[in-house]
């Protein structure tokens, strides 16, 4: 048998295309790498991660919403406790899921296990596997939005078919998340400064106006959690579940499109760092 | 135990900084919701009040299932910190001991520091307050001991802890009793609450703090069920290592 | 530069802070050829690999792999490489065979090409009855294999192996020698690094000895020993107290002498005859043993220390 067969067509095909410095226009490879490993992993982790939202849903919703009862929605009019916090928990799983894709994730696999040594040898360059890890991160993230936008839907939370929006939205929310936690993820070096991930995440996740009107706080602070990016997810999934707009929409959508942007150009900036040593 | 040390940081900040968090975020932010509709549900006392020695014992819950989980399988697996000590004439009981006393130690510290901050929320009403630390601590180990005893017996991480604390602590701190009287559930998920160690945690840290009117069988009855848990935890886990290491 | 020249490095330096890991190192690789680092642990060999690959950014000097500078050109680079990295980096996700169609499709290749080419690498790795077993369940020698196999995937013209055999027992090495020798064969180039006189002397037509970030010495592992070392070697023990005592009253024998704590080497052409005049001094050795010089003995001569501490 011959392993180098002279002149191979597909070989000399692969090699005359077009490449760039740290991208090799291939990221699907490391998409389908990541769904042909899915498959062998325990789904039950995987369909843990749509429960936890739930859970919250059902608990906080169901439990404290009997004690809360109705309360003012975005528009000014009364909705369920649980109508108003849903949105809100799809936002926050949306950050965790994208957060931990693009941080403990990356790390990971960077660190421990070895994956991008390998990929890195092969012709995919730094670009593709970032590229490639994101999309996976954000088709998990529209996955787990559509089993809760169902979960809202059989408990009657779906009042208006703008609430269906809220699943590219919360694409967007994690591609956010995703793009930023990445570039992070290129300055850590050991697990503790993971840790630090966390500390910033807890407050975000109790404060952001998740569980009770913003009004609530001193003007200061109100400024402050305005100024965080979960608050805007938030508010831009409260506002189309009862499929209310305004120029706050706009605000909202555009604080993303700006963080994807910066997380892209500080990702791609970082990736040497990131992945050649 | 010396290797607590590096993570004395952390530590710190999750055993002030959480504690700070939830409170302000539930016991302040989210009672404005709930106090203005309906104060007679938490039987008098403030929403504040009525979270607060909840969210002491989930914490010691949270803090328990962490030390109980990765820890113990890694002193087999990865660290073999198990195995260090080993080679000296300890027995694998004794092994387990230390590793249960330094996890309880933190406990104690954690849940005197939640109590003291607590205090300065105005959240512990009662003289009693400070009973509320060994029972967090009881209700950390009535959680972790059974925990415990399942790590040791694990050889492979499969993303089991991952399970665990997804089906398991989650749904234990969401469904106990912790925001909301265990009664305003409908009776199909309530049992969640009485099996569940964070719940009788929660019920006896309310009769201290705040004096929580309860009929007293009942009271005892959480404390019975808690020293059960950790009990037959404790036998397990004995087994357990005694078996993996093999005296 | 040569028209088959493949790489060629220039002063290529990397500095980990302070530290030159690969100290201005020039050496040149012709198309077909097989070239080998040799040097200790530590020395910068699998540094100057990953530059190769382009996965290390160095710190200054030149380097081109086929006409192409591997930092600015990463990915095309690579496409014509197949990398054997020191440590096994397999994917444990994924099935035996996954790994090779998983690996494949980074290179941008058809599946209609990698099914029938993973089963060919199957087989020449002797993996063919463990194609969908989980790489976790293989041996040492097997998941080494498999790396190898896995890195002519894209049929590469130039091949890069670290330490192809360490940690390796010696049945399963000499099956991976013959696999690579049979690439070697076929016109594949190849770079292996090792700190295996026998691997080096096996495999590679021409190499560099390298110690501490610098080239000591360069050429055919035969020319090597030609010129720094004799044609036999001569070892004695006479228990590990008298070695260096010993040494002084030897001196004269042979061209050179070398008193390690376990035994003292003499370098002569002709080892019998120095024995000979060892035992006509009245010196009588525990053992003694006269060997063909080897690449070992050209490091030592190189640099005063052994290649395996």
């Amino acid at each position: 048998m011959s392993v180098m067969a002279e002149g191979h067509e597909a070989t000399e095909a692969a090699r005359a295309r077009k490449f760039g410095s740290l991208y090799s226009r291939n990221a699907s490879a490391v998409v389908s790498r990541g769904l042909m490993a899915t498959r062998s992993s325990n789904w039950l982790v995987m369909a843990s991660g749509f429960l936890e939202p739930v859970l919250f849903l059902v608990s906080m919703g169901v439990g404290l919403g009997s004690i809360v009862g109705p309360v003012q929605g975005p528009s000014g009019q009364e909705i369920s406790y649980a109508a108003y916090i849903a949105p809100a928990l799809l936002a926050v799983s949306a950050m965790n899921g994208a957060i931990y894709d693009s941080t403990w994730n990356v790390f990971f696999k960077m660190n421990f296990a070895k994956l991008y040594q390998g990929m890195l040898y092969t012709s995919l360059g730094p670009l593709d596997v970032a590229m490639g890890e994101i999309f996976l991160a954000l088709l998990r993230g529209l996955l787990y939005a559509t089993g809760f936008t169902a979960v809202m839907g059989m408990m009657g939370l779906l009042t208006t078919p703008w609430a269906l929006l809220m699943m590219p939205a919360s694409v967007l929310i994690a591609f956010g998340f995703a793009s930023f936690g990445m570039g992070v993820t290129s300055f850590m070096k050991t697990f503790q400064q993971m840790d630090w991930v966390n500390f910033f995440l807890l407050p975000m996740f109790l404060f952001s106006a998740t569980f009770y009107p913003l009004s609530v706080y001193p003007e200061p602070i109100q400024w402050l959690v305005q100024a965080m990016p979960l608050w805007h997810g938030v508010e831009l999934l409260r506002q189309i579940s009862v499929g209310s707009f305004g120029p706050a929409t706009v605000v909202h959508i555009g604080y993303y499109l700006v963080m994807i942007l910066v997380g892209i150009l500080l990702t791609t900036g970082r990736l040497r760092a990131l992945f050649l040593k | 135990m010396r290797v607590f040390r590096g993570y004395a940081m952390s530590i710190l900040l999750y055993s002030v900084g959480m504690p700070v968090a939830y409170l302000f975020a539930m016991g302040v932010g989210l009672a404005t919701l709930v106090d203005a509709n309906q104060a007679a549900a938490f039987g008098g006392v403030s929403y504040l009040a009525f979270i607060a020695p909840a969210l002491l014992v989930s914490a010691a819950v949270m803090t328990s299932s962490g030390e109980f989980s990765y820890p113990v399988m890694a002193g087999f697996k990865w660290r073999r910190t198990y195995y260090g000590p080993h080679a000296s004439p300890l027995v694998p009981q004794q092994i387990a001991v230390g590793h249960i006393m330094a996890v309880t130690l933190r406990l104690l510290f954690q849940s005197a520091a939640y109590l003291g901050i607590m205090a300065l929320f105005g959240a512990s009403p009662s003289p009693w307050g400070w009973v509320s630390i060994p029972v967090a601590t009881l209700s950390g180990l009535a959680f972790g001991l059974p925990l415990m005893a399942y790590s040791a017996s694990l050889k492979q991480d499969k993303g089991q802890f991952a399970l665990v604390q997804r089906f398991i602590v989650t749904p234990l701190f969401l469904f106990s009793g912790t925001f909301f009287p265990l009664d305003t559930l409908p009776l199909a998920v309530r049992w969640i609450g009485w099996i569940s160690p964070v719940w009788h945690g929660t019920e006896l840290g309310r009769v201290f703090s705040y004096g929580y009117d309860e009929d007293p069988l009942l009271t005892i009855g959480h404390v019975v069920f808690l020293l059960a848990c950790a009990g037959v935890g404790w036998t397990l886990t004995q087994r357990c290592f005694v078996r993996r290491m093999g005296t | 530069m040569k028209p088959d020249v493949v790489i060629a490095a220039h002063k290529l330096t990397k500095k980990y802070g302070d530290l030159a890991a690969v100290d201005g190192i020039s050496f040149e690789v012709s198309a077909g050829e097989s070239f080998g680092l040799l040097g200790p642990n530590g020395a910068g060999k699998s540094t100057t690999m990953k530059m190769i690959g382009g996965v290390s950014q160095r710190t200054s000097g030149q380097l081109s792999i086929m006409g192409l500078d591997p930092e600015s050109h990463g990915p095309e680079v690579r496409a014509h490489l197949g990398v054997v990295p020191q440590q096994d980096n397999l994917d444990e996700e994924l099935k035996v065979r996954e790994n090779l169609l998983v690996y494949g499709r980074y290179f941008g290749l058809p599946l209609s090409y990698l099914r029938p080419k993973a089963d060919e690498l199957l087989e020449f790795a002797q993996l063919t009855e463990k194609a969908k077993s989980r790489v976790d369940d293989l041996s040492g020698g097997m998941k080494r294999r498999l790396t190898i196999a896995r890195s002519l995937i894209n049929e590469p013209r130039i091949l890069l192996l670290d330490e192809p055999t360490t940690g390796l027992d010696p049945q399963a090495r000499h099956i991976l020698w013959d696999r690579l020798f049979r690439l070697k064969e076929q016109g594949v180039t190849l770079i292996l690094t090792t700190h295996y006189m026998d691997e080096a002397e096996q495999l590679c037509d021409r190499l560099i000895v390298v110690d501490k970030g610098r080239i000591m010495a360069e050429g055919s592992p035969s020319s090597l020993i030609r010129e720094h070392s004799t044609r036999e070697v001569l070892e004695l023990r006479f228990g590990s107290e008298r070695n260096t005592r010993i040494g002084a009253e030897l001196q004269g024998i042979g061209e050179r002498l070398e008193t390690l704590p376990d035994r003292v080497l003499i370098y002569a052409d002709d080892g019998e005859a120095a024995l000979e005049q060892v035992t006509a001094r009245g010196l009588h050795p525990l053992t003694s043993l006269v060997r063909r010089s080897s690449l070992e003995d050209v490091f030592l001569r190189l640099t005063g220390r052994s290649l395996v501490d």
